[in-house]
């Protein structure tokens, strides 16, 4: 005992050799994009050189274009990873708030803006609800978001049925602030004979937006925290509960974005549309380097990850492949990104 | 260790009994180490005749400790002692259901650990401490950042942490690591050191020493000293007296929720301290029942009481001290 409390009398001071030592590629390695990236550059080649097609810049395009429909929600969804909850509605709740936008603003024969506005709300809604049951129940998000994803869908499916007598939301082009709503929502420029859609900008800039909350605020501190811990962070004052319904209403506020997008892009919307896309979501995060166990991961490698989804989205088509052959490929990609995910938390959690 | 032992002016008093820990003369405990409160010798921190019953259940009975600026004072038990219900009154998780909590001299109830905190009571639990995959800065900081308009001052917040971090005796080149990366006893002293920093008066130590091997022990051992040396006042919760009798100045052992003894450094020892740990009172006890009921159960009582003795835990204190174990 004397001797336990007499060893650090003498106190040289405590020196973590292992961190001098580290090489710039480990640290690069240490990052939770390093996979990813590595991933993306590899199936970029590839597809590069199997299929011509892929080579030119409208097909890239496209690529992008694939990739920013999932990418957008794959932001949030990586953002709720870390804080350590899923929403399995995620998917269906896209397809939600553009019924409701859609059959509100057609049924009431408003301005498309109020559909949008209302659509808004709902979408926030249901985040809150999901958010709400998983922080007060504490029974886990899959579950609670499994309840509300089939609950979502069969709303979807059945209320459109049931107001329309069709399976498809009723064209909305000829609604009064339509065409400033697309504006918004879905233009498309044409740069150099390429045709953009602002999608892709707006999935970059919420992709910014989300890795500066993380990394440069103190909300970022409190998602990494609410997920690696949430004990410890309840302990010095973080409001645990408060982050995770946020980061719900983050999902659902995305999920309106991306209703909006594609309610405006095609006027109309299909009611059993969006189901599996929760799927896609968790894969472009886990790919990205989320761990599925939370406090650990970024908005960037989700944004990576949905890019390598839209490359082999698109590439296997380009390569003039059977698109039969598409989710072997995606789940394989998945499987080997949750290996390597596995592999560097250990190292990361290694203690002395 | 030996500044804890020798500590100035560090007369031994008489163990309060709880009956009379309520008296004025209890209130001057903090002038023995004098200048580091500022507040004319107010504990920080008195529990009197403290108690807590979760329905019919008695967690805690009739629990007297206090702590002042520049002292340690442990609390030792075996699990299920009471020891977590006194953390959390003392934290604010819980309120007493009898007795007062007195932080400076005042009566106080706490509804939160927030509010405990806001009088400079911060409770550094074992496991509780951080979160392993955030770099230490971060977790430094958690819950308390440093704000620059809405984003947060990162480059402040790394100096601070890591100056505040060398000022403990922990020279980190790199506070981007995750924190899971530092030992067990190093994560330990980043949350003490975090607690001083938010300018906590009264530090609680949840077992830090428990899951850790004995080299890891003696380094959060010597953050504890070196807390108090920096004028605060430490709760030491631990289950042993080997980590506990080098830096205590007070001893609280607790039993099935009641105090079996309430000590100065001066009115102990360290073999005395383990006796009564390993539960000396009951041995005793169990020999005199032994020897009472002949035969061969007799010869084993004869043996457990000579046991008894050689540990120094026996009934009759062999020195001075009239009260040493207080008992209902």
């Amino acid at each position: 005992m004397a001797q336990t409390a007499e060893a650090p009398v003498t106190p040289p001071p405590i020196r973590d050799e292992r961190i001098g030592r580290k090489s710039p590629l480990a640290r690069l390695l240490a990052r939770p994009e390093a996979g990813a990236i590595a991933g993306a550059i590899v199936i970029y080649l590839f597809f590069f050189i199997i299929a011509p097609p892929f080579r030119n810049a409208s097909s890239f395009a496209s690529v992008l274009y694939v990739t920013s429909t999932y990418g957008l929600m794959a932001t949030p969804v990586a953002l709720l990873m870390i804080g350590g909850e899923f929403d399995l509605s995620a998917g269906v709740a896209v397809t939600s708030s553009a019924l409701c936008a859609s059959l509100f603003a057609f049924e009431f024969t408003t301005n498309a803006w109020v559909g949008v506005l209302v659509a808004l709300a709902l979408s926030l809604l249901i985040g809150f609800i999901n958010g709400w049951i998983v922080v007060k129940t504490g029974i886990p998000s899959f579950l609670v978001t499994l309840g509300t994803f089939f609950m979502l869908q069969g709303l979807n499916i059945a209320l459109t049925q049931t107001i329309t007598n069709q399976v498809s939301s009723p064209d909305i082009s000829t609604l009064q602030g339509f065409s400033s709503a697309r504006a918004v929502f879905s233009a498309s420029w044409t740069i150099g004979g390429v045709s953009i859609r602002t999608s892709i900008v707006y999935w970059i800039v919420f992709c910014a937006i989300a890795t500066w909350i993380l990394l440069r605020t103190h909300l970022g501190n409190w998602i990494f925290s609410a997920g690696g811990s949430p004990a410890s962070a309840r302990a010095v004052g973080v409001p645990v509960a408060r982050v995770k319904i946020g980061l719900f209403m983050a999902v659902g506020f995305m999920a309106w974005f991306t209703g909006m997008h594609t309610l405006f892009l095609f006027n109309t919307i299909q009611s059993a549309q969006g189901i599996g896309n929760e799927f896609v979501y968790i894969i472009a995060a886990v790919v990205g380097g989320c761990l599925l166990t939370g406090g650990y991961g970024s908005a960037i490698g989700a944004a990576i990850g949905a890019l390598i989804f839209g490359m082999v989205n698109q590439g296997i088509v380009y390569a003039g492949w059977n698109p039969d052959w598409f989710t072997f490929f995606v789940g394989a990609l998945l499987l080997g990104a949750i290996l390597l995910n596995t592999y560097i938390r250990r190292r990361a959690e290694a203690s002395a | 260790m030996s500044t804890p032992q020798n500590t100035p002016g560090g007369n031994p008093r008489h163990a309060k009994d709880p009956a009379q820990a309520g008296t004025p003369a209890a209130g001057t405990a903090g002038l023995r180490k004098g200048n580091g409160n500022g507040n004319g010798g107010v504990p920080l921190v008195r529990l009197v005749n403290a108690g807590k019953r979760y329905g019919a259940v008695i967690a805690l009975h009739d629990i007297t400790m206090e702590v002042g600026a520049r002292e340690v004072t442990c609390v030792l038990g075996d699990n299920g002692a009471g020891k977590s219900t006194l953390i959390k009154i003392i934290a604010g998780l819980h309120q007493p259901s009898t007795g007062t909590y007195e932080v400076e001299g005042k009566a106080v109830t706490f509804d939160s650990p927030r509010q405990a905190l806001e009088h400079g009571i911060a409770t550094v639990y074992q496991d509780l401490a951080v979160v392993p995959l955030m770099p230490v800065w971060r977790n430094f900081f958690l819950g308390a950042e440093v704000k620059k308009g809405v984003r947060m001052n990162i480059a402040f917040m790394k100096k601070t942490c890591k100056d505040e971090l060398l000022a403990m005796g922990i020279d980190l080149r790199d506070v981007d690591q995750p924190i899971g990366t530092l030992s067990g006893g190093e994560r330990q002293c980043v949350a003490i050191s975090r607690a001083v920093h938010f300018g906590a008066k009264v530090l609680i130590l949840d077992e830090p020493t428990a899951a850790l091997g004995v080299k890891q022990s003696g380094v959060v051992l010597k953050y504890i000293i070196q807390a108090r040396e920096r004028g605060l006042g430490v709760i030491f919760i631990t289950h042993n007296p080997h980590h506990a009798y080098p830096v205590g100045d007070r001893f609280l052992l607790l039993n099935r929720g009641r105090s079996i003894g309430y000590f100065e450094k001066g009115q102990i020892t360290r073999d005395e301290l383990t006796g009564l740990m390993a539960g000396g009172a009951e041995l005793e006890q169990l020999s005199h029942e032994l020897e009472s009921a002949g035969g061969a159960a007799a010869d084993i009582g004869h043996v457990l009481s000579e046991e008894v003795q050689e540990l120094g835990i026996h009934h009759e204190p062999s020195a001075g001290s009239d009260a040493r174990i207080s008992q209902e």
